[in-house]
This record gives structure tokens, C-alpha cells and sequence, in this order.
């Protein structure tokens, strides 16, 4: 059973979103992590880019598959963990703790759309 | 052992039977009749011997001449063993074979291939994938809109016009704009860059030594470009940079171009091989695929394939390239090449067509009606004006022997040449071409 922490915004496409100071950082679940297997590479955006929701953010490639992250949120892109580009393995380790990109957002309802973490553990279950 | 055994009568019956199936048509059954019995008007079969008349026939149609023209291809000596090498059966394949249980020479060249590339270029990994120096610089346009996420991209004019065509091509049908630098004197002009660099275009391509051969001043793209975090791709012939500061010096992110003159002979036009070279950091979204060294289970030294882009096979409708095999056999030459001539001989080479060049270049101008194009350092091509009609002076050539020069168009109502020499013109030769020439 793969951890889904409260205080977090989820996508149905296992992207979370947390917000502070204002700010928006983006990572992907416990359940993403898990079905990915061991991470290899993050590819990761260039700070200042312009980001839509929905649109690819990035991709992880794990050792048995490669997969986009989608931003869940439209924003520009104030930070990015560069950290990961060495130890991609840190989404594997704490998925809630290592985020991928810091956004400042432009619309904060979008918010709203996004799901809670009730609404997410539904989906993982599924 | 022969490696490629046909199957006799008997195996096929065999297999046939195996699988069910009556013979070898009825496994082409989806194939529509009509196809099938198309008429294609083939000639009759031929023996042997007739196959050589026929070919020789039309070979002996060639004039051979002894070229003074480079723009691109180079005439450069090829020491014999390559072809012995080459030609051996264990190599001599169009599939590149990348199981490390069975193809240890194989990743063994290749790594020594790209190898060579870096350590020429002065970058920290290459690919031994590129067909040659023109779709290398559009696989090189397409990795850096896709890492910027641009779809527009600089060039300067002074990049080889073949080479312009075949990234205009492939940048069209891939939506980007390839927006190009003019030249300023022979070389690209950096003052209209600057003015025109933004964050909307991925990058520029610059060639150096640039088409007309003159040698472009590389510094201060990096800073312009670290501006607008745009990518800065370098063209060069790679053996020009056994002599000149390479794409790495200048922090170039991606080195591209053609590797003809290391060892591979002219052949009419190909096949030839590119080459290409970029950072560690932009390494996966680098086409084709990279071949390591590493330890086997028992410690030995082992060679095998180490990075392909996943994506070409996990996520095929997002590749960024439809490379995904290997310019081998070439890269074996250049391969040969390199380990023979060593990197005193490849700067020899390189060095002493640098002087035939020039050499040539200084006689020529000493004639009436032949100027120099441009005030700038060349290398191994060099520009020249003159008023002369260059048909004359072609066909004068022609009857001495010789494939010169090459006419690329008009400026002030005079003609553009273009001439070369490389290692293998004597001074004799030189001389001949200019006497040639004068009288012309």
C-alpha cells in the first residue's frame, strides 16, 4: 500500500502538488515511485519556463519504463531540483520530500481541479 | 568460418514443413497479385565475366583528375591496410551486431571510435550513429529545440549550403524556423546574432572552418548564449581539429560534422560519415546510442552497448530521432585511420594540406585577376575573385588533369572560386595547376 501523505494536491496521472509561502513544488506520489522501480534518470526543465497544466514537464526513467511528468498547475518555474540529476534515486527514497520543480503559480484555483488526497487514494485503488 | 551459408533445398523444405506451409510463395500470399506479376522489364541474367565487361565498360566513361576542389570532401591519403582490414568478413556487414557474447571487436571500435571523437573535440561523450556532416547538424538542430523546447534555431550563412539544405529540410517538417546569420567578410557576423538572439531560438549552428575554409572566431558565442540559455553547436571537419581549437575549448554544447577526411577516400560522393559529440549533461538527448567498457564476471575488460535513448524503443511516438544504428564500417575507418596516422600523423596531414592550401593560394594571387574573397584566415579551402570567365579556366584544367576550381557564385561582377589541396598535391602539381591557370 503505497503512502499518500494529507496537506498534498494530487493528479490523476500520480503528480502531487504542495503549496507554500505562495509558492507551488511539484514531485510525484509514493504510488508512482513504487510502479516505476528504481529511478535512473529525471529529466529536468529549465528554470523561468513556462509552464501550462497538462502540459510535459519532464520525464523519469526508471529501469523498466519512461514516463512524462505533467504539471499539474500553469506557472513559471522559479526552481529546479538540481539535486536530482545526480541521485535521481531520491524519488525513490521519499517521493513527498524530493520535489522536482518549484512554481510560481498563475491562477491559484486551479488548485481546486486538482484532487484531494481521498479523491487520489481512490484512483491508486482502483 | 563464412559466416553467411545459404540454405540449401533440403533446409528449406525442412523449415517449410515445420511451419506448415507448402513453399516459399505462399508465405508472400498477403503480397496482391497484382504486385506480384508486375512486369519490371529486369535485363537477363549475366555471367560473371559479363558483369565486369559491362561495369568496366562504363567506368573507363570516368576521366579521372586529380582534384584541387575540398568544400566539404577532402582528398586525403588512405594507407592501404584500411582496406585489408576493412574487408575482412568479421566486419565487413551491414548490420551491426551489439550482443557483447559475440560482437566484442565490434564494441570494441566503436568505443575507440567515439573515443577518438571526444578526444578531437574535446567533449565529454559521442555517438558512432551519424550518416554524415549535414543530417548530423540537423540531428544536432533537433536535439536542441527539443531540449530548449524551441522551435527556432540559428544558423550562419557560412555553414556549407548542402549542409543549410539538409537542416532546412528536416527542420520543415518539424515546424522549426531556422532563422540565418549572414557573413560579414567570409565569416558569420556576430554583431547581427547579437542583435537577433533571444529565448525563442534553441541555439545557433556555426561552422569553423566555415565553408569558403576561413576559420571563425568562436569566442563570445558562449557568454551571448549563456544570456538567453540557448545551445551553441558547433560544425567542423573533425580532422581540422587536430590542429584548431575544438568545440570543447569554447564550451560549445554540441560538436557535429563530417569525419571524411580521417581515412575515407572520396568514392564519388559517399558513403561518408558525421560524426557527434556533446556534454555529459545533454547525453541523453543524444541520438543513437553509446558503446562502454566495463568488467565482465570475472574481471575481465568487456565492451557493451551502455546508453541508448530508451525513448526510441520504449516511447517511439516521442522520439526526437530515427537514428538507431551505427555509420560502423566508416567508423571503423576513421578508427584505422586515427590509430595508424596517430595524433602527430592526422596533424601532419592536416598540417601540411594547411600549407599546399596556402601555398597554392599565394602563387594564384600573384597572377593578374586573382584576389583573395576575403581578408581572414582559411585552412584547407580558400575563396578567390576573379574576372575571368570560370568556364575557361575549368575546361583548361580539365584538359591538364586536373578538377578545378570549383565556382560558387558572383560578387561585384566577379567569380567566387573555391580551391583546395590536401597532402596528396605535390609542389609540382601546384605549380602545374597555377602555370595552368595563367595562361587560362
Amino acid at each position: 500500500m503505497s503512502k499518500i501523505k494529507k496537506g498534498y494536491y494530487y493528479t490523476n496521472t500520480h503528480e502531487w502538488v504542495k503549496v507554500e509561502d505562495g509558492f507551488a513544488y511539484i514531485g510525484i506520489s509514493d504510488y508512482a515511485q513504487e510502479n516505476l522501480g528504481e529511478i535512473v534518470f529525471v529529466e529536468l526543465p529549465d528554470e523561468e519556463m513556462v509552464i501550462e497544466a497538462g502540459s510535459e514537464l519532464g520525464a523519469i526513467e526508471s529501469v523498466k519504463a519512461a514516463s512524462d511528468i505533467l504539471s499539474p498547475i500553469t506557472g513559471t518555474i522559479v526552481m529546479v531540483n538540481d539535486e536530482l540529476e545526480d541521485n535521481p534515486e531520491l524519488l525513490n527514497e521519499d517521493p513527498y520530500e524530493n520535489w522536482i520543480v518549484k512554481v510560481d503559480m498563475e491562477d491559484n484555483s486551479e488548485l481546486s481541479e486538482l484532487l484531494s488526497p481521498d479523491e487520489y487514494e481512490d484512483i491508486c485503488d482502483e | 568460418m563464412f559466416k553467411y551459408l545459404p540454405h540449401t533445398e533440403r533446409e528449406i523444405k525442412e523449415m517449410l514443413q515445420v511451419i506448415g506451409v507448402d513453399n516459399i510463395d505462399d508465405l508472400f500470399h498477403d503480397v496482391p497479385k497484382t504486385l506480384k506479376d508486375l512486369d519490371l522489364d529486369v535485363p537477363k541474367a549475366h555471367s560473371e565475366l559479363e558483369i565486369f565487361e559491362r561495369f568496366n565498360h562504363l567506368a573507363n566513361k570516368n576521366i579521372p583528375l586529380t582534384p584541387f576542389v575540398g568544400a566539404g570532401a577532402y582528398d586525403h591519403y588512405t594507407p592501404t591496410v584500411i582496406r585489408h582490414l576493412i574487408e575482412r568478413q568479421e566486419f565487413l556487414t551491414a548490420y551491426t551486431p551489439y550482443q557483447p557474447e559475440i560482437s566484442q571487436g565490434t564494441l570494441q571500435y566503436i568505443f575507440e571510435y567515439q573515443s577518438i571523437v571526444t578526444e578531437l573535440t574535446q567533449m565529454d561523450v559521442a555517438n558512432a550513429s551519424m550518416y554524415d556532416g549535414a543530417t548530423a547538424t540537423a540531428e544536432a538542430m533537433m536535439m536542441a529545440c527539443k531540449t530548449k523546447r524551441r522551435n527556432k534555431i540559428f544558423m550562419s550563412e557560412t555553414v556549407h549550403p548542402a549542409t543549410i539544405k539538409v537542416v532546412q529540410t528536416y527542420a520543415k517538417y518539424r515546424n522549426i524556423t531556422v532563422t540565418l546569420i549572414p557573413e560579414q567578410d567570409g565569416v558569420t557576423d556576430i554583431e547581427i546574432f547579437k542583435e537577433l538572439n533571444d529565448k525563442d531560438h534553441a541555439g545557433i549552428i556555426v561552422q569553423s572552418p566555415n565553408y569558403y575554409g576561413n576559420i571563425e572566431q568562436l569566442d563570445g558565442y558562449r557568454t551571448l548564449l549563456d544570456e538567453t540559455k540557448g545551445l551553441f553547436i558547433v560544425n567542423s571537419d573533425l580532422a581540422t581539429l587536430s590542429t584548431l581549437k575544438p568545440a570543447g575549448y569554447y564550451k560549445a554544447d554540441i560538436a557535429v560534422g563530417e569525419a571524411q577526411s580521417l581515412g575515407i577516400p572520396l568514392w564519388f560522393g559517399g558513403p561518408y560519415i558525421g560524426y557527434m559529440a556533446t556534454t555529459k549533461k545533454l547525453m541523453r538527448k543524444m541520438p543513437g546510442r553509446i558503446c562502454g567498457v566495463t568488467e565482465d564476471v570475472d574481471g575481465k575488460r568487456a565492451y557493451v552497448l551502455t546508453l541508448q535513448a530508451r525513448e526510441q524503443h520504449i516511447r517511439r511516438e516521442k522520439a526526437n530521432s530515427n537514428i538507431c544504428s551505427n555509420q560502423s564500417l566508416l567508423a571503423l575507418f576513421v578508427t584505422i585511420y586515427s590509430a595508424i596516422m596517430g595524433k602527430k600523423g592526422i596533424k601532419e596531414a592536416q598540417q601540411k594540406s594547411f600549407n599546399a592550401t596556402h601555398y597554392l593560394a599565394e602563387e594564384l594571387t600573384q597572377l593578374d585577376g586573382f584576389d583573395y574573397a576575403f581578408n581572414q584566415p582559411f585552412f584547407k579551402d580558400v575563396c578567390l575573385e576573379t574576372p575571368h570567365d570560370p568556364q575557361v579556366l575549368q575546361k583548361a584544367c580539365e584538359d591538364k588533369g586536373f578538377f578545378a576550381p570549383l565556382v560558387i557564385g558572383e560578387h561585384n561582377g566577379k567569380h567566387r572560386l573555391l580551391l583546395s589541396a590536401t597532402e596528396k598535391r605535390t609542389k609540382h602539381d601546384i605549380d602545374t595547376l597555377v602555370a595552368t591557370l595563367e595562361v587560362a
